[in-house]
Protein backbone atom coordinates (compact mmCIF):
# COMPACT_ATOMS: atom_id res chain seq x y z
CA UNK A 1 0.00 0.00 0.00
CA UNK A 2 2.74 2.31 1.00
CA UNK A 3 4.90 1.25 -1.43
CA UNK A 4 2.39 1.59 -4.40
CA UNK A 5 1.69 5.25 -2.71
CA UNK A 6 5.02 6.25 -3.48
CA UNK A 7 5.64 4.76 -6.96
CA UNK A 8 2.59 6.56 -7.66
CA UNK A 9 3.60 10.24 -6.22
CA UNK A 10 7.11 9.30 -8.57
CA UNK A 11 5.31 9.09 -11.27
CA UNK A 12 3.49 12.19 -10.16
CA UNK A 13 6.49 14.38 -9.62
CA UNK A 14 8.22 13.22 -12.74
CA UNK A 15 4.71 14.03 -14.92
CA UNK A 16 5.00 17.51 -13.26
CA UNK A 17 8.41 17.65 -14.39
CA UNK A 18 8.08 16.98 -17.75
CA UNK A 19 5.22 19.31 -18.26
CA UNK A 20 7.40 21.99 -17.20
CA UNK A 21 9.53 21.02 -20.27
CA UNK A 22 6.91 20.80 -22.43
CA UNK A 23 6.42 24.64 -23.63
CA UNK A 24 10.29 25.37 -23.87
CA UNK A 25 10.52 22.32 -26.34
CA UNK A 26 7.56 23.32 -27.95
CA UNK A 27 8.60 26.75 -28.63
CA UNK A 28 12.31 25.71 -29.74
CA UNK A 29 10.49 22.79 -32.41
CA UNK A 30 8.77 25.80 -34.46
CA UNK A 31 11.76 28.69 -33.92
CA UNK A 32 13.87 25.49 -35.20
CA UNK A 33 11.14 24.72 -38.12
CA UNK A 34 10.49 28.77 -38.93
CA UNK A 35 14.23 29.21 -39.10
CA UNK A 36 14.82 26.01 -41.82
CA UNK A 37 11.79 28.01 -43.31
CA UNK A 38 13.84 30.67 -43.51
CA UNK A 39 10.83 32.67 -42.02
CA UNK A 40 13.06 34.06 -39.36
CA UNK A 41 16.27 36.97 -40.19
CA UNK A 42 19.11 35.21 -39.39
CA UNK A 43 20.90 38.13 -38.10
CA UNK A 44 18.15 38.76 -35.65
CA UNK A 45 17.12 35.23 -34.59
CA UNK A 46 19.72 32.71 -35.77
CA UNK A 47 17.70 28.96 -35.46
CA UNK A 48 18.58 27.07 -31.99
CA UNK A 49 21.08 24.83 -34.36
CA UNK A 50 22.98 27.59 -34.94
CA UNK A 51 22.95 28.62 -31.36
CA UNK A 52 24.10 24.87 -29.82
CA UNK A 53 27.25 24.91 -32.93
CA UNK A 54 28.23 28.59 -31.19
CA UNK A 55 27.89 26.47 -27.73
CA UNK A 56 29.85 24.59 -28.75
CA UNK A 57 32.59 26.03 -30.87
CA UNK A 58 33.21 28.33 -27.64
CA UNK A 59 33.16 25.97 -25.27
CA UNK A 60 35.82 23.78 -27.46
CA UNK A 61 38.00 26.60 -27.97
CA UNK A 62 38.45 26.92 -24.16
CA UNK A 63 37.10 30.68 -24.50
CA UNK A 64 34.10 30.21 -22.45
CA UNK A 65 35.99 28.75 -19.70
CA UNK A 66 38.24 31.60 -19.47
CA UNK A 67 35.33 34.53 -19.45
CA UNK A 68 33.80 32.34 -17.12
CA UNK A 69 36.08 32.08 -14.85
CA UNK A 70 36.95 35.90 -15.16
CA UNK A 71 33.44 36.49 -14.50
CA UNK A 72 33.27 34.20 -11.57
CA UNK A 73 36.04 35.50 -9.74
CA UNK A 74 34.80 39.14 -10.40
CA UNK A 75 31.31 37.87 -8.90
CA UNK A 76 33.03 36.20 -6.30
CA UNK A 77 34.85 38.80 -4.79
CA UNK A 78 32.22 41.25 -5.13
CA UNK A 79 30.05 38.76 -2.72
CA UNK A 80 32.58 38.32 -0.60
CA UNK A 81 33.19 41.65 0.55
CA UNK A 82 29.61 43.00 -0.15
CA UNK A 83 28.41 39.93 1.56
CA UNK A 84 30.85 39.56 3.94
CA UNK A 85 30.23 43.71 5.22
CA UNK A 86 26.47 43.13 5.19
CA UNK A 87 26.40 39.89 7.59
CA UNK A 88 28.51 42.08 9.77
CA UNK A 89 26.67 44.84 9.67
CA UNK A 90 23.47 42.86 10.38
CA UNK A 91 24.97 41.16 12.81
CA UNK A 92 26.21 44.38 14.78
CA UNK A 93 22.69 45.69 14.21
CA UNK A 94 20.98 43.18 15.15
CA UNK A 95 22.34 42.85 18.07
CA UNK A 96 22.82 46.40 19.27
CA UNK A 97 19.58 48.87 18.87
CA UNK A 98 21.73 51.96 19.11
CA UNK A 99 24.22 50.64 16.45
CA UNK A 100 21.09 50.06 14.35
CA UNK A 101 19.71 53.77 15.39
CA UNK A 102 23.03 54.64 14.33
CA UNK A 103 23.51 52.66 11.06
CA UNK A 104 20.24 51.92 9.78
CA UNK A 105 19.20 54.51 8.55
CA UNK A 106 22.07 55.64 6.23
CA UNK A 107 22.06 52.18 4.71
CA UNK A 108 18.24 52.02 3.88
CA UNK A 109 18.99 55.64 2.03
CA UNK A 110 21.78 53.76 0.26
CA UNK A 111 19.80 51.06 -0.55
CA UNK A 112 17.16 52.73 -2.94
CA UNK A 113 20.34 54.04 -5.37
CA UNK A 114 20.59 51.82 -8.20
CA UNK A 115 24.08 50.61 -9.71
CA UNK A 116 23.79 52.88 -12.64
CA UNK A 117 23.47 56.02 -10.57
CA UNK A 118 26.94 54.86 -8.28
CA UNK A 119 28.86 53.72 -10.73
CA UNK A 120 29.79 56.82 -12.42
CA UNK A 121 31.45 58.08 -9.02
CA UNK A 122 33.25 54.68 -8.81
CA UNK A 123 34.48 54.46 -12.33
CA UNK A 124 35.76 58.49 -11.61
CA UNK A 125 37.34 57.50 -8.34
CA UNK A 126 39.14 54.12 -9.01
CA UNK A 127 38.97 54.27 -12.66
CA UNK A 128 37.57 51.75 -15.13
CA UNK A 129 39.54 48.48 -13.78
CA UNK A 130 38.67 45.47 -11.67
CA UNK A 131 37.95 47.55 -8.55
CA UNK A 132 35.01 49.50 -9.70
CA UNK A 133 33.59 46.29 -11.01
CA UNK A 134 34.10 44.14 -7.86
CA UNK A 135 32.93 47.70 -5.66
CA UNK A 136 29.82 47.95 -7.75
CA UNK A 137 29.11 44.07 -7.35
CA UNK A 138 29.77 44.22 -3.53
CA UNK A 139 27.21 47.06 -3.51
CA UNK A 140 25.11 44.95 -4.29
CA UNK A 141 25.81 41.98 -2.50
CA UNK A 142 25.71 43.81 1.04
CA UNK A 143 22.24 45.05 1.01
CA UNK A 144 20.08 41.41 0.88
CA UNK A 145 22.39 40.18 3.30
CA UNK A 146 22.04 42.92 6.22
CA UNK A 147 19.04 43.07 5.68
CA UNK A 148 18.23 39.18 6.12
CA UNK A 149 20.88 39.00 8.59
CA UNK A 150 19.42 41.78 10.93
CA UNK A 151 15.79 40.76 10.57
CA UNK A 152 16.75 36.87 11.41
CA UNK A 153 18.20 38.23 14.77
CA UNK A 154 15.93 40.32 15.58
CA UNK A 155 12.98 37.67 15.01
CA UNK A 156 14.35 35.62 17.80
CA UNK A 157 11.37 34.21 19.51
CA UNK A 158 11.25 35.75 22.78
CA UNK A 159 9.77 32.69 24.51
CA UNK A 160 13.20 30.80 23.60
CA UNK A 161 15.01 33.95 25.14
CA UNK A 162 13.54 33.31 27.79
CA UNK A 163 14.19 29.93 28.39
CA UNK A 164 17.89 30.78 27.90
CA UNK A 165 17.75 32.87 30.72
CA UNK A 166 16.31 30.19 32.70
CA UNK A 167 18.90 28.18 31.71
CA UNK A 168 21.27 30.58 32.63
CA UNK A 169 22.97 30.40 29.16
CA UNK A 170 26.74 32.72 28.82
CA UNK A 171 27.08 35.30 25.94
CA UNK A 172 28.65 32.77 24.09
CA UNK A 173 25.83 30.40 24.29
CA UNK A 174 22.91 32.96 23.42
CA UNK A 175 25.02 33.86 20.49
CA UNK A 176 26.06 30.06 19.13
CA UNK A 177 23.02 27.95 20.23
CA UNK A 178 20.63 30.47 20.35
CA UNK A 179 20.70 33.41 18.16
CA UNK A 180 22.53 31.88 14.99
CA UNK A 181 20.58 29.17 14.56
CA UNK A 182 17.40 30.57 15.13
CA UNK A 183 18.71 33.31 12.65
CA UNK A 184 20.44 30.74 10.08
CA UNK A 185 17.17 30.78 7.81
CA UNK A 186 16.68 34.35 7.56
CA UNK A 187 20.89 34.54 6.65
CA UNK A 188 21.03 31.47 4.24
CA UNK A 189 18.17 33.28 1.93
CA UNK A 190 19.84 36.89 2.46
CA UNK A 191 23.02 34.77 1.04
CA UNK A 192 20.74 33.40 -1.86
CA UNK A 193 19.74 36.38 -2.44
CA UNK A 194 23.07 38.76 -2.34
CA UNK A 195 24.27 35.69 -4.85
CA UNK A 196 21.90 36.67 -7.16
CA UNK A 197 22.33 39.96 -7.23
CA UNK A 198 26.09 39.84 -7.53
CA UNK A 199 25.79 37.78 -10.47
CA UNK A 200 23.39 41.04 -11.92
CA UNK A 201 25.42 43.40 -10.80
CA UNK A 202 28.33 41.97 -12.61
CA UNK A 203 26.74 42.24 -16.28
CA UNK A 204 25.95 45.57 -15.56
CA UNK A 205 29.87 46.03 -13.96
CA UNK A 206 31.57 44.05 -17.23
CA UNK A 207 28.93 45.67 -19.79
CA UNK A 208 30.15 49.38 -18.75
CA UNK A 209 33.93 48.53 -21.06
CA UNK A 210 35.38 45.89 -19.79
CA UNK A 211 37.95 43.84 -21.87
CA UNK A 212 36.85 40.39 -20.64
CA UNK A 213 34.14 38.21 -18.86
CA UNK A 214 30.41 37.24 -19.78
CA UNK A 215 29.43 40.84 -19.88
CA UNK A 216 32.38 41.61 -22.07
CA UNK A 217 32.02 39.00 -24.65
CA UNK A 218 28.44 39.89 -25.11
CA UNK A 219 28.60 43.17 -25.65
CA UNK A 220 31.21 42.43 -27.80
CA UNK A 221 29.27 39.70 -29.92
CA UNK A 222 26.44 42.71 -30.06
CA UNK A 223 29.03 45.44 -31.14
CA UNK A 224 29.51 42.89 -34.21
CA UNK A 225 26.27 41.72 -34.68
CA UNK A 226 26.80 38.08 -33.48
CA UNK A 227 23.19 37.68 -32.26
CA UNK A 228 23.94 33.75 -31.62
CA UNK A 229 27.02 34.59 -28.93
CA UNK A 230 25.05 37.09 -27.42
CA UNK A 231 22.17 34.16 -27.10
CA UNK A 232 25.10 31.36 -25.29
CA UNK A 233 25.82 34.42 -23.29
CA UNK A 234 22.55 34.37 -21.88
CA UNK A 235 21.89 30.96 -21.57
CA UNK A 236 25.24 30.41 -19.56
CA UNK A 237 24.34 33.47 -17.19
CA UNK A 238 21.33 32.09 -16.73
CA UNK A 239 23.03 28.44 -16.17
CA UNK A 240 25.50 29.63 -13.77
CA UNK A 241 23.02 31.64 -12.25
CA UNK A 242 21.15 28.82 -11.36
CA UNK A 243 23.65 26.41 -9.91
CA UNK A 244 25.40 28.76 -7.54
CA UNK A 245 20.99 29.28 -6.31
CA UNK A 246 21.10 25.71 -6.23
CA UNK A 247 24.29 25.23 -4.19
CA UNK A 248 22.77 27.40 -2.09
CA UNK A 249 19.40 25.86 -1.52
CA UNK A 250 21.53 22.21 -0.92
CA UNK A 251 23.46 23.84 1.88
CA UNK A 252 20.54 25.45 3.30
CA UNK A 253 18.35 21.98 2.95
CA UNK A 254 21.72 20.41 5.17
CA UNK A 255 21.61 23.15 7.84
CA UNK A 256 18.32 23.06 8.14
CA UNK A 257 17.26 19.86 8.20
CA UNK A 258 15.76 20.33 11.72
CA UNK A 259 12.70 22.46 10.35
CA UNK A 260 9.57 21.39 9.58
CA UNK A 261 9.44 22.58 5.70
CA UNK A 262 12.71 20.93 4.89
CA UNK A 263 11.69 17.64 5.67
CA UNK A 264 9.19 17.08 3.01
CA UNK A 265 11.49 18.56 0.40
CA UNK A 266 14.26 15.79 1.63
CA UNK A 267 11.86 13.08 1.06
CA UNK A 268 11.07 14.25 -2.20
CA UNK A 269 14.41 14.06 -3.14
CA UNK B 1 17.87 10.98 63.65
CA UNK B 2 13.83 10.51 62.26
CA UNK B 3 13.02 13.67 63.93
CA UNK B 4 15.24 15.87 61.96
CA UNK B 5 14.21 14.89 59.34
CA UNK B 6 11.18 15.67 59.95
CA UNK B 7 12.03 19.10 60.55
CA UNK B 8 14.15 19.57 57.51
CA UNK B 9 10.70 18.22 55.54
CA UNK B 10 8.84 21.45 57.16
CA UNK B 11 11.63 23.93 56.61
CA UNK B 12 10.37 26.55 54.34
CA UNK B 13 11.86 26.90 50.86
CA UNK B 14 9.89 29.75 49.72
CA UNK B 15 8.69 33.22 51.48
CA UNK B 16 6.09 35.55 49.76
CA UNK B 17 5.11 38.23 52.42
CA UNK B 18 2.46 40.86 50.93
CA UNK B 19 3.07 40.34 47.65
CA UNK B 20 2.26 43.19 45.02
CA UNK B 21 2.29 43.55 41.44
CA UNK B 22 0.77 46.53 39.25
CA UNK B 23 0.88 46.65 35.53
CA UNK B 24 0.59 49.79 34.04
CA UNK B 25 -1.13 49.89 30.96
CA UNK B 26 -2.15 52.16 28.42
CA UNK B 27 -5.86 51.41 29.22
CA UNK B 28 -5.10 52.35 33.12
CA UNK B 29 -3.11 50.34 36.63
CA UNK B 30 -4.07 46.59 36.68
CA UNK B 31 -3.83 44.99 40.03
CA UNK B 32 -2.16 41.71 38.88
CA UNK B 33 -1.34 40.69 42.33
CA UNK B 34 -2.27 41.92 45.78
CA UNK B 35 -1.41 41.13 48.92
CA UNK B 36 0.14 37.35 48.15
CA UNK B 37 1.54 35.91 51.47
CA UNK B 38 2.69 32.70 50.68
CA UNK B 39 5.07 29.98 52.24
CA UNK B 40 6.34 26.92 50.08
CA UNK B 41 7.94 24.01 52.55
CA UNK B 42 10.77 22.40 50.95
CA UNK B 43 9.85 18.88 48.94
CA UNK B 44 6.42 20.12 48.90
CA UNK B 45 3.80 19.55 46.02
CA UNK B 46 1.48 22.50 45.85
CA UNK B 47 -1.32 23.39 43.13
CA UNK B 48 -2.38 26.80 42.18
CA UNK B 49 -5.75 27.08 40.77
CA UNK B 50 -7.94 29.71 39.57
CA UNK B 51 -10.06 32.07 36.91
CA UNK B 52 -8.03 32.87 33.76
CA UNK B 53 -6.91 36.65 34.74
CA UNK B 54 -6.28 35.90 38.19
CA UNK B 55 -2.48 36.21 38.12
CA UNK B 56 -1.35 32.69 38.44
CA UNK B 57 1.07 33.29 35.62
CA UNK B 58 1.85 36.86 37.02
CA UNK B 59 3.56 35.03 40.12
CA UNK B 60 5.12 31.96 38.56
CA UNK B 61 7.06 34.39 36.80
CA UNK B 62 7.77 36.89 40.12
CA UNK B 63 9.19 33.74 41.34
CA UNK B 64 10.74 31.91 38.08
CA UNK B 65 12.94 35.59 38.11
CA UNK B 66 11.32 36.36 35.13
CA UNK B 67 9.73 39.68 36.18
CA UNK B 68 11.30 41.89 38.68
CA UNK B 69 8.96 44.64 39.14
CA UNK B 70 7.13 44.30 42.64
CA UNK B 71 6.93 45.36 45.63
CA UNK B 72 7.42 42.90 48.66
CA UNK B 73 9.63 40.28 49.90
CA UNK B 74 9.98 37.25 47.88
CA UNK B 75 12.23 34.77 48.59
CA UNK B 76 13.94 31.61 48.18
CA UNK B 77 16.12 30.08 50.93
CA UNK B 78 16.31 33.36 52.49
CA UNK B 79 17.69 35.12 49.42
CA UNK B 80 15.54 37.48 47.22
CA UNK B 81 14.90 36.41 43.49
CA UNK B 82 16.73 38.78 41.33
CA UNK B 83 16.53 37.22 38.35
CA UNK B 84 16.32 33.53 36.56
CA UNK B 85 18.36 30.85 37.12
CA UNK B 86 18.46 27.25 36.75
CA UNK B 87 17.55 27.45 40.88
CA UNK B 88 14.12 27.54 39.73
CA UNK B 89 13.31 25.82 37.03
CA UNK B 90 10.38 26.72 34.53
CA UNK B 91 7.62 24.32 32.40
CA UNK B 92 5.57 26.56 30.28
CA UNK B 93 2.63 25.95 28.42
CA UNK B 94 4.28 25.09 25.12
CA UNK B 95 7.58 22.95 25.91
CA UNK B 96 9.67 25.48 23.96
CA UNK B 97 12.21 23.53 22.94
CA UNK B 98 15.23 24.90 20.37
CA UNK B 99 13.74 23.42 17.26
CA UNK B 100 17.40 22.91 16.07
CA UNK B 101 18.21 20.51 18.35
CA UNK B 102 17.64 17.06 19.00
CA UNK B 103 16.38 15.09 22.27
CA UNK B 104 19.70 15.01 24.39
CA UNK B 105 21.12 18.30 23.02
CA UNK B 106 17.73 19.70 24.19
CA UNK B 107 17.99 18.49 27.65
CA UNK B 108 21.78 19.50 28.04
CA UNK B 109 21.14 22.64 26.27
CA UNK B 110 24.37 24.82 27.21
CA UNK B 111 25.76 21.76 28.88
CA UNK B 112 28.22 19.99 26.77
CA UNK B 113 26.94 15.85 25.95
CA UNK B 114 30.85 15.47 25.74
CA UNK B 115 31.50 15.23 29.51
CA UNK B 116 30.75 12.32 30.40
CA UNK B 117 28.84 13.38 33.75
CA UNK B 118 26.29 15.43 31.95
CA UNK B 119 25.87 12.86 29.43
CA UNK B 120 25.24 9.60 32.14
CA UNK B 121 22.84 12.32 33.70
CA UNK B 122 20.70 12.97 30.54
CA UNK B 123 20.55 9.24 29.66
CA UNK B 124 19.41 8.78 33.67
CA UNK B 125 16.53 11.61 32.79
CA UNK B 126 16.00 10.24 29.26
CA UNK B 127 14.94 6.81 31.39
CA UNK B 128 13.10 8.82 33.88
CA UNK B 129 10.60 10.53 31.64
CA UNK B 130 10.76 7.84 29.47
CA UNK B 131 11.81 9.05 26.30
CA UNK B 132 14.25 5.65 25.31
CA UNK B 133 14.36 5.34 21.75
CA UNK B 134 13.89 9.37 20.52
CA UNK B 135 17.19 10.43 22.13
CA UNK B 136 18.39 11.87 18.63
CA UNK B 137 14.62 12.81 17.46
CA UNK B 138 14.22 16.63 16.93
CA UNK B 139 11.43 18.61 18.26
CA UNK B 140 9.26 18.33 15.24
CA UNK B 141 8.89 14.06 15.29
CA UNK B 142 7.77 14.46 18.83
CA UNK B 143 4.30 14.45 20.12
CA UNK B 144 3.25 17.22 22.50
CA UNK B 145 3.38 15.27 25.63
CA UNK B 146 6.97 13.87 24.78
CA UNK B 147 8.20 17.47 24.12
CA UNK B 148 6.89 18.43 27.41
CA UNK B 149 8.45 15.53 28.81
CA UNK B 150 11.53 16.86 27.21
CA UNK B 151 11.15 19.90 28.99
CA UNK B 152 10.36 18.67 32.70
CA UNK B 153 14.14 16.64 31.69
CA UNK B 154 15.70 20.00 30.61
CA UNK B 155 14.96 21.66 33.92
CA UNK B 156 15.78 18.25 36.34
CA UNK B 157 18.66 18.46 34.40
CA UNK B 158 19.45 21.23 36.32
CA UNK B 159 18.82 19.83 39.86
CA UNK B 160 16.39 23.08 40.78
CA UNK B 161 15.34 24.27 44.24
CA UNK B 162 11.85 24.18 42.33
CA UNK B 163 10.13 23.85 39.77
CA UNK B 164 7.43 26.15 38.44
CA UNK B 165 4.73 24.61 35.87
CA UNK B 166 2.94 27.16 34.28
CA UNK B 167 -0.61 24.91 33.05
CA UNK B 168 2.04 22.32 32.10
CA UNK B 169 -0.51 19.96 30.61
CA UNK B 170 -2.82 22.67 29.51
CA UNK B 171 -2.67 21.72 25.85
CA UNK B 172 -2.63 18.35 25.95
CA UNK B 173 -5.75 15.49 24.95
CA UNK B 174 -7.44 14.42 28.27
CA UNK B 175 -5.33 10.62 28.08
CA UNK B 176 -2.29 12.52 27.58
CA UNK B 177 -3.17 14.87 30.61
CA UNK B 178 -3.86 12.05 32.65
CA UNK B 179 -0.96 9.98 31.80
CA UNK B 180 1.57 13.03 32.38
CA UNK B 181 -0.07 14.29 35.78
CA UNK B 182 0.97 10.52 37.03
CA UNK B 183 4.34 10.95 35.45
CA UNK B 184 4.89 13.65 37.16
CA UNK B 185 3.88 12.56 40.67
CA UNK B 186 6.34 9.56 39.93
CA UNK B 187 8.87 11.87 39.77
CA UNK B 188 8.02 14.07 42.74
CA UNK B 189 7.86 11.11 44.54
CA UNK B 190 11.26 9.93 43.49
CA UNK B 191 13.06 13.35 43.41
CA UNK B 192 11.27 15.53 45.86
CA UNK B 193 11.98 18.15 43.95
CA UNK B 194 9.73 21.17 45.42
CA UNK B 195 6.64 22.23 42.65
CA UNK B 196 4.92 25.14 42.10
CA UNK B 197 1.88 24.16 39.41
CA UNK B 198 -0.72 26.06 37.84
CA UNK B 199 -3.35 24.44 36.54
CA UNK B 200 -7.04 25.62 35.05
CA UNK B 201 -8.79 21.72 36.41
CA UNK B 202 -9.75 20.98 39.71
CA UNK B 203 -9.14 17.31 39.11
CA UNK B 204 -5.69 18.17 38.20
CA UNK B 205 -5.45 20.20 41.15
CA UNK B 206 -6.91 17.45 43.58
CA UNK B 207 -5.15 14.73 41.74
CA UNK B 208 -1.06 16.25 42.14
CA UNK B 209 -1.83 19.18 45.03
CA UNK B 210 -0.90 18.48 49.12
CA UNK B 211 -2.04 22.24 49.39
CA UNK B 212 -4.42 23.89 46.78
CA UNK B 213 -3.71 27.62 46.41
CA UNK B 214 -7.33 28.84 45.24
CA UNK B 215 -6.78 32.15 43.72
CA UNK B 216 -9.05 35.24 42.58
CA UNK B 217 -9.26 37.80 40.20
CA UNK B 218 -9.56 41.49 40.31
CA UNK B 219 -7.66 42.10 42.09
CA UNK B 220 -5.47 38.86 41.95
CA UNK B 221 -5.11 37.81 45.43
CA UNK B 222 -5.70 34.08 47.25
CA UNK B 223 -8.76 33.19 48.56
CA UNK B 224 -8.27 30.28 50.16
CA UNK B 225 -5.52 27.60 50.76
CA UNK B 226 -7.04 23.77 51.32
CA UNK B 227 -5.01 20.94 51.96
CA UNK B 228 -5.63 17.64 50.92
CA UNK B 229 -5.74 15.30 52.61
CA UNK B 230 -5.31 12.24 50.69
CA UNK B 231 -2.67 9.67 50.53
CA UNK B 232 -1.03 8.86 47.00
CA UNK B 233 -1.36 7.69 44.48
CA UNK B 234 -5.38 9.09 44.39
CA UNK B 235 -8.00 7.31 43.15
CA UNK B 236 -9.88 9.90 41.16
CA UNK B 237 -13.06 8.14 41.29
CA UNK B 238 -13.16 7.61 45.12
CA UNK B 239 -15.74 9.44 47.05
CA UNK B 240 -12.91 11.10 49.28
CA UNK B 241 -11.47 12.28 46.05
CA UNK B 242 -14.87 13.70 44.51
CA UNK B 243 -15.52 15.46 48.34
CA UNK B 244 -12.03 17.33 47.82
CA UNK B 245 -13.27 18.53 44.43
CA UNK B 246 -16.10 19.40 45.43
CA UNK B 247 -14.87 21.40 48.39
CA UNK B 248 -12.79 23.41 45.90
CA UNK B 249 -15.88 24.00 43.93
CA UNK B 250 -17.31 24.93 46.75
CA UNK B 251 -15.03 27.72 47.05
CA UNK B 252 -15.50 28.93 43.71
CA UNK B 253 -19.36 29.14 44.06
CA UNK B 254 -19.01 31.43 46.49
CA UNK B 255 -17.47 33.80 44.12
CA UNK B 256 -20.01 34.86 41.37
CA UNK B 257 -20.40 33.10 38.30
CA UNK B 258 -18.78 30.17 36.75
CA UNK B 259 -15.13 30.58 37.31
CA UNK B 260 -13.10 27.84 36.22
CA UNK B 261 -13.23 24.99 34.21
CA UNK B 262 -14.97 22.29 36.21
CA UNK B 263 -14.00 19.45 33.76
CA UNK B 264 -15.69 16.71 32.74
CA UNK B 265 -13.72 14.19 34.05
CA UNK B 266 -15.01 11.05 34.73
N1 LIG C 1 2.82 42.13 30.53
C1 LIG C 1 1.63 42.57 30.97
N2 LIG C 1 1.24 43.83 30.79
C2 LIG C 1 0.08 44.27 31.25
N3 LIG C 1 -0.81 43.51 31.91
C3 LIG C 1 -0.51 42.23 32.12
C4 LIG C 1 0.73 41.69 31.67
N4 LIG C 1 0.78 40.38 32.00
C5 LIG C 1 -0.37 40.13 32.65
N5 LIG C 1 -1.15 41.22 32.73
C6 LIG C 1 -2.46 41.32 33.39
O1 LIG C 1 -2.32 40.81 34.68
C7 LIG C 1 -3.44 40.01 35.02
C8 LIG C 1 -2.98 38.61 35.37
O2 LIG C 1 -2.44 37.97 34.24
P1 LIG C 1 -1.88 36.49 34.30
O3 LIG C 1 -1.33 36.19 32.97
O4 LIG C 1 -0.98 36.34 35.45
O5 LIG C 1 -3.20 35.65 34.54
P2 LIG C 1 -3.38 34.08 34.64
O6 LIG C 1 -4.00 33.79 35.94
O7 LIG C 1 -2.12 33.40 34.33
O8 LIG C 1 -4.44 33.81 33.50
P3 LIG C 1 -4.56 32.55 32.55
O9 LIG C 1 -5.20 31.50 33.37
O10 LIG C 1 -5.47 33.02 31.46
O11 LIG C 1 -3.21 32.20 32.07
C9 LIG C 1 -4.36 40.03 33.81
O12 LIG C 1 -5.36 40.98 34.07
C10 LIG C 1 -3.49 40.49 32.70
O13 LIG C 1 -4.24 41.25 31.78
MG1 LIG D 1 -1.42 32.13 32.71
Amino acid sequence: MKKEGAATRLRLAAGNALLGWLLPLAIVASWQAAAALELLNPILLPSPWTIVEEFAALASSGEMLHHLGISAWRALQGFVLGGGAGLLAGIWAGFSYRMERLVDPSIQVLRTLPHLVIAPLFILWFGFGELSMVLIIAKGAFFPLYVNTFLGIRSVDSKLFDVARVLEFRRKDMILKLIVPAALPSILLGIRLSLGIAWLSLVVAEMMGASSGFGYLIMDARSFSITSLVIVGIIVFALVGKLSDSLVKMLERRLLSWQDTYKAEAVKG
Amino acid sequence: MFKLMNNTKSEPLLLINDLNKIFETPGGRVEALKNITLTVNKGELLTIIGPSGCGKSTLLKIVAGLDTGYAGPVLLNGKAISGPGVDKGVIFQEPRLFPWMNVLQNIAGNLSLRDSGVRDRVHGLVELVKLRGFEKAYPRELSGGMAQRVAIARALLRNPEVLLLDEPFGALDAFTRVHMQEALLEIWEKNKTTMLLVTHDIDEAVFLGQRVVIMEPRPGHIRSILPVKLTYPRERSGTAFQDWRRTIMNEFEKVEGPAVDFGSHI
